[in-house]
């Protein structure tokens, strides 16, 4: 059965970005005019009854987060949209802003609205260069029909966003690095609590929300926190979910499905087609290049929060690589990892020094000078790394492809220490 | 000191000002800006915005080498960067890059010698689905193969 989707009819049409398309074709603004009239805990109130879940990663309920941030404070509030989208194998923010933005900036308004805040900005990655340009073009026409800015409909509530770029790192995307990146700093994860609802963007109290889960929040709005709940199959995870399909498979892409609604097989073989070519599944890389990999034994799964988290990996942003039998595994963690040790801010010891060592041993082992040793070597950094002993997540998610990587598929990496060579070309 | 930075800097800097709460907030719109002058941040391009800013040049130095998009070192006239991620990896992205580097005759982190192009290789870039994909300076070209990076550097060693 053809379910209802919110993002996905809209995308890769250039009109649907117009404030008209908006207002005339998806209710544009009307949403925010309603929450206006809403008691800002009410609008909190239907935002947790949504059980809308962070599309970012870590998939925290949006309403408790909105309920952490204290209604008095001497200084601003923020309300700051992460679209730094940088987690290996997604993209869907960026369709996201390229034809929905006037959704993001009125989900925006609403937490703005709900939490007290009126300033908001879109920490953007500096490689989304053309999206930011569209971003603004589309700020104007909002500004300039009163739906951004001072007094907006006549209620006296002001509310600015401002698009603010990044400039190339992938730990940017982690809240409090991107906070720092937007205070005008490096942008090295803080020590945490204080937690950003309590002191975040410039000192203040700060909601910071990945672009999907905002512009979910005006259908939330507009149709209840139960429909949208009830989109979901699970209990508390609600909507429908951008789901990123990339890799071996016949048809890749981005496929807007209720979130627990079907399995990683139905994923891969119904909605995206199968493996390219007809070849065999070797390994699926369910969440983004920080969670843990799948066997094919395991593709029965659901794909959801909770159900993948028991199955010892995570959806993280959604993002599905797909594996077929004709490309290296150890190819691809030599390169994953390449990426972690790349992109470490270089705070923390173990991730630092540990991501960098993971890397030369993989090099090694795919040289053919690799030993016995350094695969067991591999899981016992993998083990050093992991398990909250860094200060943000990076070292969790470098550590998480390794272990699973060297613990399911240890026979491909026994091979090069035998002398195979890779016979990925 | 003479200013190297143009006026169309200052005025758009101006502008944003107003939408921060703090001045150093500004740092990196402003080496975004700066860069453009360039391409790329000369010492003198630093100090300049570490004057606007109005914090020591070393702090402007501090934080634009922590990311990767501010060149601390020439670049050539286009920037080809080429994603090797995973997804794009699994998409052939090696032989675009290897591609790159016969046609230019560079290697990956080089330039040319009449300074027309730099090769480099990319962290994800968010074009997972269409890959494999690469940026030439600002914008995105994606689904590609080796063809159509022909036909680019074609095109752009032949504009003068």
């Amino acid at each position: 059965m053809a379910s209802e989707t919110m993002f996905i009819q809209h995308f890769g049409n250039e009109e649907a970005r117009s404030l008209n398309y908006y207002k005339n074709q998806m209710d544009g603004y009307s949403a925010l005019k309603k929450a206006l009239n809403l008691n800002p805990e009410d609008v909190i109130g239907e935002v947790k009854k949504s059980n809308l879940r962070g599309r970012g990663g870590a998939g925290f309920p949006t309403g408790v987060k909105w309920g952490f941030i204290p209604k008095k404070s001497d200084i601003p509030k923020y309300i700051v949209c992460n679209a730094d989208e940088s987690e290996p194998g997604t993209f869907k923010d960026r369709d996201l802003m390229r034809y929905t933005p006037h959704l993001v900036f009125e989900g925006m308004a609403i937490a703005g609205w709900a939490i007290g805040s009126s300033c908001g900005y879109i920490y953007i990655r500096g490689e989304y260069a053309r999206e930011a340009k569209l971003l603004n073009q589309a700020l104007d026409e909002a500004y300039q029909a009163g739906f951004l800015g001072k007094n907006i409909f006549g209620t006296g509530f002001d509310f600015d966003i401002t698009v603010h770029r990044g400039a190339g790192a992938y730990i940017c995307g982690e809240e409090t690095g991107l906070l720092n990146s937007l205070e005008g700093k490096r942008g090295e994860p803080r020590v945490k609590p204080p937690f950003p609802a309590i002191a975040g963007a410039f000192g203040g109290p700060t909601v910071v929300n990945n672009v999907e889960t905002l512009a979910a929040v005006p259908f939330i709005i507009n149709r209840g926190g139960d429909w949208y709940s009830n989109l979901g199959k699970l209990e508390n995870s609600g909507g429908t979910r951008l789901f990123c399909v990339s890799g071996h498979v016949k048809k890749p892409g981005l496929y807007e499905l209720p979130a627990g609604s079907f399995t990683m097989r139905q994923l891969i073989y119904d909605y995206a087609g199968g493996i390219l070519n007809d070849k065999k599944l070797k390994a699926v890389i369910p969440g983004g290049a920080s969670s843990p990999v799948l066997t094919p034994d395991e593709i029965d799964v659901i794909v959801d929060i909770e159900p993948l988290m028991k199955a010892g990996t995570m959806l993280g942003s959604a993002a599905t690589m797909v594996i077929s039998e004709d490309y290296c595994v150890v190819k691809v963690l030599k390169r994953i990892t390449y990426f972690f040790a790349h992109e470490s801010c270089g705070q923390c010891t173990p991730c630092r020094e540990g991501t960098a060592w993971m890397y030369s041993i993989l090099k090694r082992i795919l040289s053919g000078h690799g030993s016995e040793r350094d695969i067991d070597m591999l899981s016992e950094l993998a083990e050093n790394i992991g398990g909250g002993k860094t200060l943000c997540a990076l070292g969790d998610a470098a550590a998480g492809p390794v272990a699973s990587f060297v613990r399911k598929f240890r026979p491909d990496f026994e091979a090069y220490v035998r002398g195979a060579k890779c016979r990925t070309v | 000191m003479s200013k190297v930075l143009p006026d169309s800097f200052y005025t758009a800097m101006e502008a944003l000002v107003p939408r921060y709460p703090t001045r150093v907030a500004l740092l990196l719109p402003a080496l975004h800006e700066a860069q453009k002058k360039y391409g790329w941040l000369p010492p003198e391009v630093l100090d300049e915005v570490a004057e606007f800013i109005k914090v020591h040049p070393a702090q402007v130095r501090e934080v634009a080498s922590f990311y990767t998009m501010y060149n601390l070192k020439v670049v050539g006239e286009h920037h080809l960067k080429v994603c090797t991620n995973v997804s794009c990896a699994l998409r052939g992205a090696d032989k675009i890059l290897e591609h790159c580097e016969k046609r230019l005759g560079i290697k990956s982190g080089e330039t040319t010698s009449d300074m027309k192009f730099t090769l480099a290789e990319e962290e994800c870039l968010g074009a997972c689905g269409t890959a494999p994909a690469m940026m030439l300076d600002d914008e995105y070209y994606e689904n590609l193969d080796t063809q159509k990076i022909d036909r680019l550097i074609d095109r752009l060693g032949s504009a003068e």
